[in-house]
């Protein structure tokens, strides 16, 4: 077997071609406006929480930074988007919510330096560290941030000065959904670009990656910037759609939240954050109707199941009734006319 | 030995190379000259400090004292991956390549890096034809066509350690260190890996660390001996081989071992 240009060109692009499956995810992601229209606020949280998990999917599951920190970035920005509304600088709303991202990113940036040095635990604790500095700051600084009762007086313009956040989140949604995919391509485009081989590449072995040339530490200050900055993103979602920021948008429990919705999901692969997001949520809503005061206690068993089965063997139930669906089909397709009766060659 | 000094400027040199640990001193005025082209091999028997010159030449050490030059220049504070810019690059003694990726990306990632389209991240990888010709070139002389498109972690060993040497080779080296390449290859698939490190071009140097006698044999055409962290012999394949010095060196070892 010989290799050529072409076939080597078309291979390793192949990866970046958009799926069926993702076709039909992103369909199904837009229908959801039509098809469920009175559950456009637990919609609207899933989407953000979505981007947000895919914020940490980047650097987690693309170039192993384990991270206790998100919501650092998250509540930064999103105590940036309700101020620029507040006192008018910024009245768009894509606008401040570009903005928005940008000063997360360089929030990230800054901090990368302290978080790409030593080890899983060290990067845990000095996320975790940021984010409760941050937000003790914003506790202490309540003539700005407006402390325990939260950010008040925020009016948000209409988007783009057209679409109005009214009161059923009809736009809200829709706004948070297409925020959601535009970042989704972007954080897609990266992973498929020859950066996001060379993360891969740090991910899978470090010293390997230094001794080919890659320079690992600048990369990864790259990723954990844009990381960063969708995270932000994030956070200036919740706060322009419901108009309001409090101080648990630093609280560590929305960080670990995240990182149980991309155990829920899996990681390195786009998508655990999504779905992950969707079944958290789903769970969450579902759980919490039926016992309102220990719902907690079900994600847990959830969250110790997922972990002692394994997602590779769980990966694997899904291979083989896969392969079994499709055996049934081929089994069954020749068979079809036959059970009509339609036959055309008749018995 | 002096009739057998290289006459040309040496492409990869040290000078008075020196690392100490603690109190053992791994390599005591070590004073290489690798010719350009050459194809030299440094053995040694276990623990003479062989891994530790590697290390120094690659930056992974810094040494306690002495130069390391790269055709007269000084390289000793230079960082590893500066190194690699400048043209050496090395092998691993047990494979370390990337499991999740196929030989296509490996390799893909290597050269991307190398023609500096390594932070590119708005363009697609594999849709720049500088690019996807040099890897079709380095798929074919390290023989990974058939399983390029296989994830590394499962191909066969012989395989893995052709990826080993294909990484490093994307680089463009001016100096390729082999650290033990043949290292635990069965012996069906030994003939191929053999066959395209002698196929490499005369135009790269390699220093080949080794422990195959029959490999360095085969391939050096200058050998250089190292004996608890010290150069202890230095020339051509024959007088290394007649000298009585390194026969005890390996003799004593073999009634050792």
């Amino acid at each position: 077997m010989t290799a050529n240009a072409d076939e080597v060109a078309r291979y390793l692009k192949r990866r970046a071609r958009w799926s069926p499956f993702e076709i039909a995810f992103w369909i199904f992601a837009f229908a959801t406006i039509w098809l469920f229209p009175g559950k456009y606020l637990i919609l609207k949280d899933t989407a953000i929480l979505a981007l947000f998990a895919l914020s940490l999917d980047l650097i987690l599951g693309y170039a192993g930074i384990i991270s206790l920190g998100q919501a650092a970035f998250f509540g930064f920005a999103g105590y940036f988007a309700g101020l620029v509304a507040k006192y008018g600088i910024i009245n768009e709303p894509v606008i401040a919510l570009v903005c928005s991202g940008l000063i997360a990113a360089a929030l990230g940036f800054v901090t990368s330096f302290l978080v790409l040095r030593g080890s899983d635990l060290t990067r845990l604790m000095v996320t975790l560290g940021v984010s409760l500095m941050l937000g003790e700051l914003a506790n202490r600084y309540s003539n700005i941030t407006g402390g325990a009762d939260g950010l008040q007086g925020v009016e948000i313009e209409p988007v783009l000065g057209r679409f109005r956040f009214d009161l059923f989140g009809h736009n809200g949604y829709v706004y948070c959904l297409i925020v959601l995919f535009i970042c989704f391509v972007i954080a897609r485009r990266i992973i498929y670009s020859p950066f996001g081989l060379s993360l891969r590449s740090i991910k899978g072995n470090t010293l390997r990656a230094a001794a080919i040339g890659v320079p690992v530490k600048w990369r990864l200050v790259a990723i954990y910037t844009v990381s960063a900055g969708l995270a932000g993103i994030a956070g200036a979602l919740l706060t322009q759609t419901t108009a309001f920021c409090s101080l648990d948008v630093f609280s560590l429990e929305r960080s670990a939240d995240l990182l149980l919705v991309l155990i829920i999901g899996g990681t390195g692969y786009l998508y655990g954050g999504l779905i992950g997001a969707v079944i958290y949520k789903f769970l969450q809503d579902w759980l919490s109707n039926l016992t309102p005061q220990y719902w907690q206690f079900w994600i847990g068993l959830v969250l110790v199941v997922i972990v002692l089965i394994g997602r590779e063997r769980m990966a694997g139930w899904v291979r083989i009734v896969r392969s079994l669906l499709v055996r049934l089909g081929t089994w069954l397709m020749p068979r079809l006319p036959a059970l009509g009766g339609a036959a055309p060659d008749g018995r | 030995m002096s009739e057998t000094m290289p006459k040309t400027t040496p492409i990869l040199q040290t000078i008075g190379l020196e690392k100490r640990f603690g109190g053992i001193l791994a390599a005591q005025n070590v004073n290489l000259a690798v010719e350009p082209g050459a194809r030299h091999a440094l053995i040694g028997p276990n623990g003479a400090g062989k891994t530790t010159v590697i290390n120094l030449l690659t930056g992974v050490l810094r040494p306690t004292a002495g130069r390391i030059e790269l055709e007269g220049r000084d390289i000793t504070s230079l960082l590893p991956h500066q190194r690699v810019r400048l043209g050496i690059a090395r092998t691993f003694q047990i494979n370390q390549l990337f499991l999740d990726l196929t030989p296509l990306e490996s390799i893909g990632l290597v050269v991307s890096e190398r023609l500096g389209s390594g932070a590119d991240w708005w363009r697609l990888v594999g849709t720049k034809s500088a690019v996807t010709d040099e890897i079709v070139e380095i798929v074919e002389r390290f023989r990974l066509a058939d399983v390029m498109h296989e994830r590394t972690a499962i191909l066969p060993y012989g395989k893995q350690r052709l990826l080993e040497i294909a990484l490093a080779f994307a680089c463009r080296p001016r100096v390729l260190l082999l650290d033990e390449p043949a290292a635990g290859v069965p012996e069906a698939e030994r003939h191929e890996l053999l066959a395209t490190i002698e196929a490499l071009p005369k135009d790269v140097t390699v220093l080949l660390i080794e422990h195959d006698m029959d490999l360095v044999f085969s391939f050096a055409e200058r050998i250089s001996v190292l004996v608890n962290g010290a150069l202890f012999v230095d020339g051509a394949p024959d007088e290394v081989a007649r000298d009585p010095r390194v026969k005890a060196v390996y003799l004593g070892e073999e009634l050792s071992a």
